[in-house]
């Protein structure tokens, strides 16, 4: 005898979800969410998903012209990491009932954002050492909480995706240590580099608290484990001794250790700056949007004739069965 | 947990056999004889590893230029990754070429301090791809010679070239077969792939005779360097494989002329290789002195 089990009403799942929560296990791609968990997850993995692929492009600037065949095979490497970041991201995303072609249709129209730290320009190889060191830095700080989220594809994407930034933070401080070690010219350029990546890399933890609407919300979902000001207080406690073991000068001068509170004091951050850049208005975000867009309309003739092809394939196959 | 801290994770011990070959840096050569071996022209050996070596670093440079356009992201990773290995063969075989003629120079300094004429790629390698069907038919010619190629390497006389041509035949069954699979689905796929996958094939097949001329570099290394002549067959039928496949026909197009009487192996080569190497070389001349 079958005994037919009644399906648990949208409240008892709705308890279920809380409870495991609160439990801190994981949500998996099978288990019931509420509608507005699985939209802001999906929006939360493919904007970052976004990030790593448009992340791509500045970086990517310099792979032809990297000054020695060594740089040269480890840039590649890094750029071909972030490409496997997009992919599995977007995996990810579509556990949860995301489509990869439309999220990337949001992409370039612009309904979904992506990192704003990309919309600076990569002016000379120095760049390269900084976005390692200071961009890729604080992704991971970023990310490493994330390794705790509560949509386990997730989490699991971030694990690995740490231990790959954190490869690319090493390369990158590395470049800056060898070539302050190097020629005058050099110095300065690894000082230049410094000066333009410093802000925007303080303003990739996103507004203050005070002005986050949708933190509350990710903390009790456990989407997210700390506060922006937390991440962004915990960078720069991080980077100042790397900095100062580097030879280099941050541009701030109200950077200064804070003994009460035990932790540096840094100046205002330009917060017009971070809402004009993320609004469209940084120094590359039409070059980049327009790259991405391009990409993918020169590719629909060749992911056509992908799906002709296998759809012919399966044609013959029957034909022949 | 390493993760709560991010700079924890970064002091952990690190598989660096993740990263591309020398990034880390393993040196593939380690435990093999590098020593030019008795009755070889060291400088001939020189300029032979400067011919494959070139051919690797100038198609990497031109799959390089695909970063970030690639047409779907499984494909922005497999052509990094065949810019990669491509990379690594280049590295090895210039660096060879250093310790064969005795100069000791390094990869950096033939890849970055020599003219245009003083490199010896085939001109089909600094082809600029116009579309991905010119990627992929580029990729397919040149890796299917190149593995011909490396098969007989693989019992070179020169242990150094023998090594390197075992690690590398497997890279390039990899890149063959991706160039292969693409050349296949878009020969196969819509009239539109089709069209330009037909165009694809009669821009590269003019290059492709130069592949098989055997030059007095290789004449002089008996038993050394492969003869290219020899590998004709081969890739005559790996081609027609993958075409019928495909659904294409062998173009029938003339094979372009050398300039006065020279061609890549000579270094004469096509009007596109002085902005490829303008690229390639700006940083490394505009900081001569600079250590990276
Ligand atoms: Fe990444
Ligand atoms: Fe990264």
């Amino acid at each position: 005898m079958t005994v037919t089990e009644p399906a648990p009403s949208e409240a008892e799942l709705e308890r279920h979800f809380e409870h495991t929560i609160a439990k801190d296990q994981r949500i998996e791609p099978r288990d019931w969410v509420p509608e507005a968990y699985r939209k802001t997850m999906i929006r939360q993995i493919a904007q970052h998903a976004h990030s790593e692929i448009i992340g791509m492009q500045p970086e990517g600037n310099w792979i032809t012209r990297a000054p020695s065949l060594r740089r040269k095979a480890i840039l590649l490497a890094k750029v071909q990491d972030e490409a496997g970041h997009g992919l599995y991201l977007y995996s990810a995303a579509e556990t949860l009932g995301g489509d990869r072609d439309d999220m990337t249709e949001k992409l370039i129209s612009g309904r979904q954002k992506y990192s704003s730290i990309f919309n600076y320009p990569t002016l000379s190889f120095a760049d390269v050492g900084v976005i390692g060191w200071l961009v890729d830095g604080a992704a991971i700080c970023n990310q490493v909480p994330l390794c705790r989220s509560s949509y386990g594809p997730y989490a699991r994407a971030m694990i690995r995706i740490c231990k790959e930034e954190s490869f690319h933070q090493r390369q990158g401080y590395e470049l800056l240590m060898t070539m302050m070690s190097g020629t005058e010219q050099q110095r300065e350029m690894v000082q230049d580099a410094v000066n333009r990546y410093w802000w925007p890399s303080l303003m990739m933890f996103g507004p203050p608290d005070d002005d986050s609407p949708n933190t509350a919300q990710s903390m009790a979902w456990k989407i997210k484990r700390h506060t922006n000001d937390e991440l962004r207080q915990r960078f720069v406690d991080m980077t100042v001794p790397q900095a100062e073991a580097l030879g280099v000068t941050l541009p701030d001068p109200d950077l200064a250790w804070n003994a009460e509170r035990g932790h540096y004091d840094f100046g205002a951050i330009d917060w017009d700056e971070l809402k004009q850049v993320i609004s469209g208005g940084g120094p590359c975000n039409t070059e980049r949007m327009e790259r991405r867009r391009k990409a993918h309309e020169d590719g629909a003739w060749v992911r056509e004739a992908a799906a002709a092809h296998a759809r012919k394939q399966q044609q013959r196959k029957e034909v022949a069965a | 947990m390493a993760f709560d801290n991010a700079y924890e994770a970064l002091a952990d011990a690190h598989d660096d056999a993740r990263w591309a070959f020398g990034t880390g840096f393993e040196d593939p050569l380690s435990g093999v004889d590098t020593t030019v071996p008795s009755g070889v022209d060291g400088d001939d050996l020189a300029r032979y590893c400067l011919m494959l070596g070139d051919d690797a670093l100038v198609l990497s440079h031109r799959l390089q230029e695909w970063c970030t356009r690639a047409p779907e992201l499984e494909d922005e990773v497999a052509i990094a990754n065949i810019g990669l290995d491509l990379l690594g063969q280049a590295r090895l075989l210039l660096a060879r070429a250093g310790k064969a003629d005795g100069s000791g120079r390094g990869e950096d300094h033939y890849a970055y301090f020599r003219g245009e004429h003083e490199f010896r790629n085939v001109r089909l390698a600094e082809r600029e791809h116009a579309d991905f069907a010119q990627l992929v038919a580029v990729v397919l010619v040149l890796t299917t010679w190149r593995l011909a190629v490396f098969q007989r390497l693989r019992t070179s006389a020169d242990p150094v070239l023998a090594a390197i041509a075992q690690k590398g035949v497997n890279e390039l069954t990899y890149h063959r077969d991706y160039a292969a699979q693409w050349v296949v689905r878009l020969g196969d796929g819509t009239e539109t792939s089709h069209a330009t996958m037909v165009a694809a094939f009669d821009d590269v097949w003019p290059l492709v005779a130069e592949l098989f001329e055997t030059h007095d570099v290789e004449r002089r290394l008996p038993g050394v360097a492969a003869d290219p002549a020899e590998v004709r067959g081969e890739f005559d039928d790996v081609l027609a494989q993958v075409l019928s496949a495909a659904t294409l026909e062998t173009p029938q197009v003339r094979a372009k002329a050398g300039v006065a009487g020279g061609k890549g192996r000579d270094g004469r080569h096509t009007e596109a290789m002085g902005y490829l190497l303008a690229e390639l070389q700006s940083v490394a001349r505009a900081h001569p002195e600079a250590t990276w």
